[in-house]
């Protein structure tokens, strides 16, 4: 095994120990587990070594079976999906040691199922982010999609609903997807992303490709939980189980958000995202919106993780705004910003697992006296709102500051003062919550009794939140490496 | 610098026993201080202590620097850190507040921002440091958790991040003209960008900060923010939070756009108008306050508005005066709030309207209260006359008369809202019902009180004494106007 075939182990490896986790759970169920750790640990080892060979030398090209492209199918890794999957694999592995204790506590029973779904939930997202072919973009895609159907509806009441809900929405964005890809076909006979962006230029003119990258752009746009198309998020991650929404709410909208621009910018010319079309403008002015939706309905919520839900979609606004910019700066915010904010909201989506699993309500109004039992996991629930506010040195408010910049380089005012608005909503809403745990006593309204057993959590769910937490705090303070070390050279040429 | 985080890690693990924690706070204050002191030297021959921890974006670093006027802050704050230490173990045993680990902890935090933002070499240093130490001082607002005390705390962060996110996008401007954000004595602002784009700039620095500042019409936080604990008013209008306001509009004045470039654009005298408003307007409301400490936030926004003035006279005295006024008015005002707290454990009082008698049964604390209330109306010997002379001198190099009546006129005001106060408790008989004879607050809240009060007196005797404030203060205007 040389290096050169990490790419491919890192796909395949999670996907045979999927299924091989059904066996295992057939004969001993306790194995699933360390098995399950056992392949995160080795995908998240091996982007490691994929990153570092990427950055020192040079893009990585993995042929399936030796077929060369664009007939085959290639496994392209560059700066910016080595990136990605650092991320992701790096997320999935402490999201996945959790996973333990919340499975033992929410639906024992279905535990051998949970961590194949799991994993290949993983496989998905790490496959869409590998892949240099749209096609082969799509099962992955597709395989992480209803993986994650499957792992929403395992949630309390009103879960499968809610699954069902997601499924409509995504399946017809996988839709709108497929038909780009497509239409992309008919135009050029290709699918493998490189030979792609080699053909395009000539043939920007043709309604085709046009209509192929409107579907493009909408199907992405629905599992990115875009505004005016996130219907589905806040149900699906509401009533999902504590170690799912977790998984999912960080990685599968910034997955969705790295095959944006990926596609707009990458596989089509970013002049024709930016000059030719109107795509960048329509673009800031959703992105615009999506922030001050996400905002304000998050402002109206009463429970903590829905809340967290339009959260999450102002955020997406964030990144979408970046890449709207079409600017060096605004780009590099938005790529800073998939690093950051899925940092964050896994923070955010395991402290709310983390007290869930305590048996404490997710109701804001019963948070009191939270600080005195849980001391930490309110500590990191504090800084990842402090760094979703923006508050500096924590990550949040490098990515913004970027944001602001690119801002600036294109002259936004509006976009700029809707960026600036959202950190004081955000304000309000994260230090609403802080107030009520840390300010108001538990003495009222009866909750000492239930509240006295409540203890800190288990160390399986404390030390990766804290891990988590110290990530939020101390990755803004090594932005400027981060930047100058890989963001740079994920950016576009065309951008220099 | 390296203290302050020291600070963090010890208060921290001291959760439980509470000697061992407030003996660390004390431990810590004192090792911060004379690593400043320690400091003064070396920048007195003109040297600058650079530190580099690594760089945030191309062309700024997370930078500490260590120049004459950062570490006149620095050492003020550091000082009065001692005092409010002291004087806070006192107070909270007084009043046998709740969750006091967390008091200590977010105090040891404001001031490792207060700190931070005295050493930094750029704006976005700085920046990090001014939210450090917003976020840290919100909880000590809101600190006995009732419900005034919590909406005072929300006001609080509403009025700052606000004005932290016009200082944002300031800085993005900045950032985007010239492609730096360090500080250059005389500013590096010159020469880029429109004259119009230039004064939308200013005027968004100067809100952002100026909410910090309490610049009028900015200011209705900070009389809110009285319902805190003693100490921690104390702290935010004599030390950490509106000095550093005040240390950051002062920063930006004259190291982001310097002295030529706002004299060129007619800057300086939007600034000094509203200053003026703000030291009128505030002396004549201090004097509508019955409030004991609302009184005194008041005299805090007076004074803020007489060191912007200062400093927007571009003249070598102004700005020397009002540098030197941000020591004096420190160590006076920090007196003037001990004291408020003294009274108000000892017999829970809070209005001035029952301070009748009360100097005869504490005396010490009312003599302090009078010495430094006399200093801060800038009568000598009190430190509080070195600084307003200077400022006065200012103006008329500037050769504004107007602002030199606007100077004068606040000092009658400070007369007016704090003579009758002293009169009362003097020379008016204790109601009826008090039990006469000495009731000293006790001897951890007293000498702190003291040692202030004495200090006031002791730097306008002789501004030089001890750490050489006044020098401090002439070398930082030489700098920025780069006279020699």
């Amino acid at each position: 095994m040389n290096e050169i075939s990490f790419p491919i182990l890192i796909i395949v490896v999670p996907l045979i120990s999927a299924f091989f986790i059904i066996l295992v759970g057939l004969l001993r169920r306790d194995l699933c587990y360390p098995l399950m750790i056992l392949t995160l640990s080795f995908s998240t080892l091996s982007s490691i070594s994929v990153l570092k060979e990427v950055l020192w030398g040079g893009t990585i090209h993995y042929r399936l079976g030796g077929w060369l492209p664009p007939w085959g199918i290639e496994y392209v890794i560059d700066p910016l999906n080595g990136f990605v999957l650092l991320i992701v694999s790096a997320i999935s592995l402490l999201i996945g040691i959790t996973s333990k204790r919340m499975v033992e506590r929410e639906f024992p029973e279905k535990a051998t199922f949970f961590y194949c779904l799991f994993l290949l939930q993983v496989t998905g997202l790490l496959g869409i982010v590998v892949t240099g072919d749209l096609f082969n973009l799509y099962v992955f895609l597709e395989i992480a999609s209803i993986a994650g159907y499957a792992l929403i509806a395992l949630g309390e009441d009103g879960a499968p609903f809610a699954s069902f809900n997601y499924m409509i929405y995504g399946t017809v964005g996988a839709c709108f997807y497929l038909l780009g890809v497509g239409y992309l076909y008919i135009a050029t006979g290709s699918l493998n992303m490189a030979d792609l962006a080699q053909i395009l230029p000539s043939l920007l003119s043709s309604k085709v490709v046009l209509i192929a990258f409107a579907f493009f752009m909408v199907g992405i746009a629905i599992k990115m939980a875009l505004f005016p198309l996130h219907v589905w998020l806040p149900d699906a991650y509401t009533y999902a189980p504590s170690a799912v929404s977790s998984l999912v709410a960080p990685l599968t909208t910034k997955v969705g958000a790295y095959v944006m621009i990926r596609v707009a910018l990458t596989v089509f010319p970013p002049a024709f995202f930016i000059e030719t079309l109107p795509a960048a403008l329509m673009l800031r002015w959703i992105a615009n919106g999506a922030i001050l939706f996400g905002c304000i309905l998050a402002l109206a919520q009463k429970d903590l993780k829905r809340m967290l839900g339009y959260v999450l979609i102002a955020e997406i606004g964030y990144i979408a705004l970046g890449v709207g910019f079409g600017n060096r700066n605004g780009l590099t915010g938005a790529i800073l910003h998939i690093l950051n904010d899925a940092l964050m909201m896994a923070c955010l989506f395991l402290f709310v697992g983390a007290i869930t699993y305590q048996g404490w309500p997710r109701k804001m109004d019963q948070l009191r006296g939270l600080h005195r039992k849980m001391p930490l996991t309110a500590a990191a629930f504090v800084i990842a709102g402090l760094s979703v506010i923006g508050v500096p040195p924590t990550c949040g408010f490098f990515s913004k500051w970027y944001l602001v910049l690119g801002a600036i380089d294109s002259k936004e005012w509006l976009s700029m003062a809707i960026l600036l608005a959202s950190s004081l909503f955000n304000a309000i809403l994260f230090f609403r919550v802080i107030e009520k745990a840390y300010f108001e006593s538990g003495k009222e309204h009866g909750m000492v009794q239930r509240t006295m057993e409540i203890k800190e959590s288990p160390l399986t769910i404390l030390l990766p939140l804290l891990v988590l937490t110290a990530g939020v705090l101390s990755l803004g303070l090594f932005s400027g490496k981060i930047i100058s070390g890989i963001i740079r050279f994920a950016i576009p040429v065309y951008f220099k | 610098m390296v203290s302050a985080v020291a600070a963090l890690l010890i208060l921290l693990t001291g959760e439980r026993r509470r000697n061992l924690r407030e003996g660390w706070t004390l431990i810590a204050s004192l090792i911060k201080c004379l690593i400043v002191v320690s400091m003064i030297p070396a920048i007195l021959h003109g040297k600058v202590i650079e530190w580099t921890l690594m760089e945030l974006l191309p062309g700024v670093s997370f930078q500490f620097r260590v120049d004459a006027f950062g570490l006149f802050f620095a050492t003020l704050a550091s000082c009065l850190w001692i005092a409010t230490s002291v004087y806070s173990i006192g107070y909270m045993r007084g009043t046998q507040s709740m969750s006091q680990t967390r008091f200590f902890f977010c105090f040891a935090l404001a001031l490792h921002g207060a700190l931070g933002i005295a050493f930094s070499a750029n704006l976005l240093t700085l920046f990090v440091f001014y939210e450090i130490l917003t976020v840290s001082t919100f909880p000590l607002v809101a600190h006995k958790e009732t419900d005034e005390a919590i909406s005072g705390g929300r006001k609080y962060l509403a009025y700052l991040l606000t004005g932290a996110t016009l200082v944002i996008f300031s800085m993005g401007i900045t950032y985007t003209l010239t492609g730096t954000l360090d500080f250059k004595a005389g500013g590096f602002l010159k020469g880029f960008g429109s004259d119009s784009l230039l004064k939308l700039l200013f005027a968004t620095f100067i809100i952002g900060f100026g909410t910090k500042a309490a610049l009028m019409p900015l200011h209705e936080w900070l009389p809110t923010a009285m319902v805190a604990p003693t100490p921690v008013s104390a702290l935010l209008h004599a030390v950490a939070v509106v000095k550093a306001g005040v240390f950051c509009v002062l920063r930006v004045i004259l190291y982001v756009f310097g002295p030529e470039l706002l004299s060129a654009l007619d800057l300086w005298i939007i600034l000094a108008y509203v200053a003026s408003f703000t030291i009128l307007l505030s002396g004549m409301l201090a004097l509508a306050q019955d409030n004991l400490k609302r009184r005194l936030a008041f005299s805090t926004i007076n004074n803020l508005a007489i060191i912007i003035l200062g400093a927007s006279l571009l003249s070598p005295s102004g700005i020397t005066g009002s540098i030197f006024h941000i020591a004096a008015h420190g160590f006076m005002k920090i007196t003037l709030f001990f004291v408020a707290g003294a009274i108000y454990v000892k017999t829970h009082k809070e209005k001035v309207s029952e301070l009748d008698g009360i100097g005869i049964s504490m005396p010490v604390t009312m003599a302090s209260f009078a010495v430094a209330s006399l200093g801060i109306s800038g009568i000598p010997p009190m430190a509080g006359f070195i600084s307003k002379w200077y400022l006065c001198l200012g103006s008329l190099e500037a050769k504004e008369i107007l602002f030199l009546l606007v100077l004068l006129a606040s000092a009658l005001l400070d007369i007016a809202y704090f003579g009758p106060i002293i009169y009362h408790s003097f020379f008016k008989k204790p109601a009826v019902g008090t039990p006469s004879g000495m009731a000293e607050a006790s001897l951890w809240m007293v000498i702190p009180i003291g040692v202030c009060a004495t200090v006031s007196v002791f730097l306008g005797i002789s501004p030089n004494a001890l750490v050489r404030f006044f020098q401090m203060a002439t070398l930082a205007a030489k700098s920025v106007l780069g006279v020699d």
